[in-house]
This record gives structure tokens, sequence and C-alpha cells, in this order.
């Protein structure tokens, strides 16, 4: 579904990316772990279509087509989902209008009129419920004075509502409490299915006791330094990032 | 000046034959006594009306342009203005809508305009208007069935003197500002309201639908009154482009609310900005008050601007009667080069007296948009309250938005609130909602309007979706 080869990205004068590979097939569920510092919100970005970000060499295609050609709206319609690291707020902007609006973005790009204003609120509840969201967040501003933990549950939210081909949750499980952590846990299970792809950016196993990824990555100063399974993760939380880069200095 | 010079001048430039001249084909351009009497007497206006007048220009040749506002524009020349057009005759007109510039129809696609209502907006003959004319002849016998007037300003001269004679200029004195003073001299022709007492309105009123509206022209006059008890809605302008050959436009908005009265007067305008560099855009110097001049009496404005390269406007409420009530909800829009200088005065005289401003300015563009209100409040206005909101929202690096709050405070239990914010649409916020399949277009469109929904939510149903419709085709391009 996605394949990223020798990604190489600039953000100003610095290279952040540094000749990365990717590949993530329809079905799988992708961790990908790291230093702070190390580039995957920018791979994250990046695939998103954040202009800020340069890419200076390296392919990216998605369902087989050029992904770096399209706009960043046409990548989400096409079903790129980014669950952003510090969603943004938007004061004055009625939260189900924008999850609406976005909806219906999708739906009339795939050909599909637009949803029918009852049912749209009908399954947007119904969705919050298993989230454990107070249906009173519809009404108010995106984001605006939600809490830390609320940001988050807003964007399993979205991903709930739009079902994403492809999800990238960037830190989705940080500064969530157990519960939320359960919750959010549970939104992606739901959308685990063989056409759909998941990618999680996170820095604790705890996350991963609950979402089994199929692939674990560690991304180290802009490259992919280590590949394996969810016991990947494990080895990590005991021996923390030093232990890989003395493997890879030696 | 001594009073022969004011005689051979006011027999200099038009002496009476020439009067069916200048119907057919207006006045040259310059001003002087005389332009002022040849006005007056093209209207076949009471000699009251053309005393009034003189004075007004009298008064007017002395006072002096004012230059406090934050707008900057090349020098006027007065003197080169035509101040009397002659109506258009129908056959100078478009004959169809495919006559019609594609342009300015394809902006009526984007606002929505139902098709019949094209041709009035484009100037089309009237012949070929039918609709509009029998919606208006339904509309009239309806409305004398109340005792409501409302007729154009000219009409009212002839048919109602009385009224105008005891009203006109009693909120707008003749002499208020340069401009006020200038639409007093030589006022074209406008709007009149009389709601008899203790009468609901039963339509709002509109602009739209005046009867003999054709040619207002540069110096429009409007004059409102609600009797003791009675109520009206008003509804000034259209959102459709409107373009005019004549630069400077100086319009006056006198409201009278008697004895428990209420008026609520709309303004959706979308004069023509000129092009990107600010080139061939109107000048909008405006003088709009209202004077709550009975008890608990009620004045409310409501008003979204997108247009004119030039804006200095400040719809104002005099609170006279004890308890009354002004209100100022604003929308005003600037983008390209558009420079706006508009905001309110609310002057609380009579006791218990509440005023509320909510101001939304929105400058994209190189635009610079400011924000100048004043609240008073006189010594014997015991227990006054204001709350003033003002909020400027930025699209791109190179607009301004400035706030210029004044408050003379003299009675000291008035109760004063302000509150100030300046906020941009950040690329963050953009790439957001494009992350969500949200076009920036769209996503800016969304913004603007939860900015301005408080405002919103006090025009009329169709002006408010109309409105909003407006404001995003103003900013279109706004971004990138
Ligand atoms: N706009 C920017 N300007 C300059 N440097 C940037 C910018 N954005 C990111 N960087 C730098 O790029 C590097 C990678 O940042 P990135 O956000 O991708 O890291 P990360 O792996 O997501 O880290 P974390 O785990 O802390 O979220 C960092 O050193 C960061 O400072
Ligand atoms: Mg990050």
């Amino acid at each position: 579904m996605l394949e990223i080869k020798n990604l190489k990205v600039r953000i100003g004068d610095t290279e952040i990316l540094r000749g990365l590979s990717l590949s993530v097939k329809a079905g799988e569920v992708h961790a990908i772990m790291g230093p702070n510092g190390s580039g995957k919100s920018t791979l994250a970005q990046v695939v998103a279509g954040h202009e800020d970000y340069v890419v200076t060499a390296g392919d990216v295609t998605y369902m087989g087509n050029n992904l770096l050609e399209l706009d960043p709206e046409i990548r989400a319609r096409e079903g790129i989902f980014l669950g952003f690291q510090y969603p943004v707020e938007i004061a004055g902007v009625n939260n189900a209008y924008l999850l609406k609006a976005a909806v219906n973005a999708k739906r009339l790009h795939q050909g599909l009129g637009e949803i029918d204003a009852f049912e749209f609120l009908k399954v947007a509840r119904e969705k919050m419920a298993t989230l454990g969201m107070d249906p009173k967040f519809l009404n108010r501003g995106v984001n605006e004075g939600f809490s830390g933990g609320e940001k988050k549950r807003n964007e399993v939210l979205q991903m709930a509502m739009l079902e994403p081909r492809l999800a990238i949750l960037d830190e989705t499980d940080s500064g969530l409490d157990i519960d939320a952590l359960k919750a959010v846990a549970q939104g992606v299970n739901a959308l685990r299915s063989p056409e759909r792809a998941i990618v999680l950016v996170t820095h604790y196993q705890r996350l991963l006791d609950y979402i089994e990824p199929d692939h674990v990555h560690v991304l180290s100063e802009g490259r992919i330094v280590r590949s394996g399974d969810k016991s990947l993760a494990h080895e990590l939380e005991e021996k923390g990032y030093d232990w890989l880069r003395e493997v890879a200095n030696a | 000046m001594s009073s022969e010079n004011i005689e051979s001048i006011v027999n200099r430039r038009y002496e009476h034959g020439f009067i069916t001249d200048i119907e057919s084909h207006g006045l040259p351009p310059g001003l002087d006594e005389s332009v002022v009497r040849a006005i007056s007497t093209l209207k076949k206006e009471p000699q009251f009306m053309l005393e009034w007048r003189l004075q007004a220009y009298r008064q007017w040749r002395e006072m002096t342009e004012p230059t406090w506002a934050h707008v900057h524009y090349p020098p006027i020349d007065f003197e080169g203005i035509s101040y009397y057009s002659a109506p258009k005759s129908d056959a100078d007109k478009p004959q169809s809508l495919d006559e019609v510039d594609p342009k300015l129809l394809e902006t009526y696609d984007k606002l929505g305009i139902p098709l019949h209502e094209r041709a009035r907006l484009a100037g089309v003959a009237v012949d070929a208007v039918f609709d509009s004319v029998s919606v208006a002849t339904t509309f009239k016998a309806k409305l004398s069935e109340a005792g409501v007037i409302f007729c154009s300003f000219s009409e009212a001269v002839r048919e109602h003197p009385e009224l105008v004679q005891k009203y006109l200029g009693s909120v707008v004195p003749r002499r208020d500002n340069f401009y006020a003073a200038l639409n007093a001299a030589v006022f074209s022709d406008g709007s009149f309201v009389y709601i008899p007492k203790g009468v609901r309105c039963p339509m709002e009123l509109s602009t739209y639908f005046r009867i003999n509206a054709a040619n207002t022209g540069q110096f429009e006059r409007t004059l409102i009154i609600a009797d003791e008890g009675s109520h009206v809605s008003y509804l000034e302008g259209c959102t459709a482009p409107m373009r005019d050959e004549n630069q400077l436009h100086a319009a006056v908005v006198e409201l009278v609310a008697l004895e428990g009265a209420e008026i609520k007067y709309s303004t959706v305008q979308n004069w023509y900005p000129g092009d990107e560099n600010g080139v061939g855009g109107i000048y909008n110097f405006v003088t709009k008050r209202g004077d709550c001049r009975g008890d608990n009496s009620k004045i409310s404005w409501t008003q979204v601007e997108t247009g004119s390269a030039i804006t200095w406007k400040y719809p104002s409420c005099l609170l006279r009667g004890n308890n009354s009530v002004g209100e100022f909800y604003s929308v005003a829009v600037a983008n390209n080069m558009q420079q706006a200088d508009t905001g309110t005065k609310m002057i609380h005289i009579g006791a218990n007296t509440s005023s509320t401003i909510v101001s939304k300015g929105i400058s994209a563009g190189h635009a610079q948009n400011a924000y100048r209100g004043l609240v008073k409040v006189m010594p014997q206005a015991h227990g006054a309250r204001n709350h003033t909101q003002c909020d400027s929202l930025l699209i791109g690096k190179n607009c301004g938005a400035h706030t210029f709050p004044y408050m003379e405070i003299k009675n000291p239990s008035a109760k004063i609130e302000h509150e100030a914010t300046t906020s941009k649409i950040s690329a963050d916020q953009l790439f957001y909602c494009r992350q969500r399949g949200i076009s920036e277009e769209d996503a800016v469109n969304m913004i603007v309007n939860g900015f301005c929904k408080e405002v919103f939510k006090e025009l009329p149903m169709e002006f408010a979706v109309e409105a909003q419709a407006l404001l995003n085709v103003s900013l279109e391009g706004a971004v990138g």
C-alpha cells in the first residue's frame, strides 16, 4: 500500500530524513519507535503532504501511484489519515461541522452524495460513546480548550468517522490516562481489516499491549536502523536506544 | 461672501431654461449654489427643502475634510464631480442578460442569486424584469394596509413634507461633519420610512423593493421614523457587487425611535473595491446615526461590509430615552488594497441605558482594517452599561488590524467592559483541515464564518446566508 524508498527530506538547511525506506502492506500494523528528534513526526508529515518539508531524494508510492504529486487534501480523500502529535485548535469552528465537512469531502471524492445530517449525528454519537467521549464535544470549537487527552480522543473520533485506508497515528497514546488508552486502542482495533493499514508512532510498549503490531521499526537519525516483530519493542523497553546505537556503530 | 456675489453665482451656470436639458443629460461637474438650486428644482421640491440645502451648502463651504481616519487616498476634487446625473433611459440599458458582463454574471452565480433577480441587479431595462415589478406591487399594497409609509426620499418630500420637515436633520445635523454637510446640500435620493404608533411592520423592508428606486446616486439619504411602540426591520444593500461610475459616495442615514419603538437596521454592502491594486474602487464615507429618542426604545445596527476601496463609517446610537438600548454588530472585511476605518459611537444620555458592540474585522492581502469606537457616558446617565467585544482576524502576513477604543465616562455608576482579541489563520490550521480532506479555500471559509457567527446570527435568515456566501467570494484567493 505504502512504499517508501530511500527518502531524503530537508527542512530549512537541515536534512532530517536521510535515506529512509519502509514498506507497509494492506492488513498490517506497523509501530515506529525511536528517540526524540529522530524524524518520526517528519515522516508522518511528509506522507500527509506538509509543504514545509522538502523531499530531496527518494520515492513514495501509495496504492501504486506517486504520492508526492498529490495535494494534501487529495491524499486525505484517497484514504490517508494522520493523527497529529499536536492537534491544532481552531477557535469558532464547530467540531461537528469540521467533522462533517471532512466526511463529505471524502464522500464527494468517491462519487457519493453528502451524508444525511441525521445519519451523520447518529454515527458520530455512536463512535463517541465507544471512545468514552461526551457528545457535547461535538458542539465545541475544534480542539478549543480541549485537554491533551481530549484532543487525542478527538483525533481518533475523526479517524473512526473517516475510516481511512492508511492511518498514521503520531503519538496518539501520549498523554492518555489508562481508560483513554484502552478506548483509543479499541478504536484502532475496530479499524483493523485486510484492506487497511495502520502505522503507530509511539514511545511506549504499553500501547502495543493493546494493539498488536506485525512489525516494529526503530527510527534513528533519519533512518530505520532496525526492524523486527513485536519482541523488538520489548527489547527496546528493557535496553533503551543506546544499545542500538552501539550495534549500529560497531 | 457678499449677497450680490451669491446672487451672481446662483445664476451663473443654470438658468431655468436649462433644466430640461439637465434632466436628460445631467449636470456638468462642479458645485456652487446654482447647482444646489438646480437639483432642488429638478426634484420639484418645496421651498423649505431648498432653503435647507442652501444652508447646508454654505456650511459645507466653511468646513474641511477630516483627516483623522486611518485611511489614505489622493485628494478628492469636489469640482470634478457631477452632482446630478440623468437617469439612464431604458434604451441605454442592456436589453437582456446576454448583454451583461459575463464576469458579473459569474459572481451572481457564486452568490447563488436567483435568475429572476439577476436582470434587475445588472440594470437590465425594466420591461424585461416583470417579476420584481409584480412582487413590488403586492408588497406596496400590504404596507399601505398597515399604514406604513415606505417610499423614495423625493416622493416623501413631496407627499409627506410635514414629516420630513419635522425629522430631517434632527439626528444628523447638516453641519455634523464634512460629508454629512455635502450630502445635505446635494443629496440625490434615498429611502423614507414612517411606521405609525403601535404598528409592527408586517414585513422586512428592503431597499430592494423600493419603488422609484432608479438612480439614487452617490449622495443617498435615508430617514426612518418609528413612532411610539412600533417595530421595523430594514435591510439595506445587497450582496451583488455594485459598480458605479461615481467614485465618491457620501450617504446619510437617520433613524428616530420614539418611546418603546424598535428599529433593526441591517446592511450588507458590497461596493466595488477596485482591482488588486485598488484602482477604480468606491470611496464610501457614510454617516449613520440612530436616535433612541423615547424611553424603552431600541436601535440595532448590523452590518456586513466587504466592498469599497475605502470605507469610513460609524453607525452610532444616541441613547436619550431612559432604559433605551443600542446595539452594533459588524463584520468588516478588507482584502487586497482595501482600507476600512469603521466602528461605532454609543452615547449614553438617559438613565439605565445599555449598549452592546460586537465588531469583527477581517484583514487579508495588503488591507488595513481599523476599528474605532467611542463609548460616552454623560453625567446624567445613571446606571449605564456597555459591553464591547472587538475581534480581529488576520489572513496572511501583509495586512493590518488596528483598534482605537475611546471612552469618556462622566458618571461613576457606569459599567463598561471591553474585550479585544487578534488572531491569525495559521498555516497549521490550514494544513490540519487539508489533512482532513478539506480544501484550503473551504478551510478559510469555515474559519472566517466561525469567526463571524455572532454577527451573522443577528441578520435576518436569508440575508445571513447571502452574507456568508459574499464573505467567501470576497476572500477568494486570500491565502496562497
Ligand atoms: N520546522 C522545523 N524547523 C527546524 N527543525 C525542525 C522543524 N521540524 C522538525 N525539525 C527538527 O527535525 C528533527 C526531527 O523532528 P521530528 O518532529 O520528526 O522528531 P520526532 O522523531 O517526531 O521526535 P519526538 O519523539 O520528540 O516527537 C528534530 O531535530 C527537529 O528539531
Ligand atoms: Mg514527533
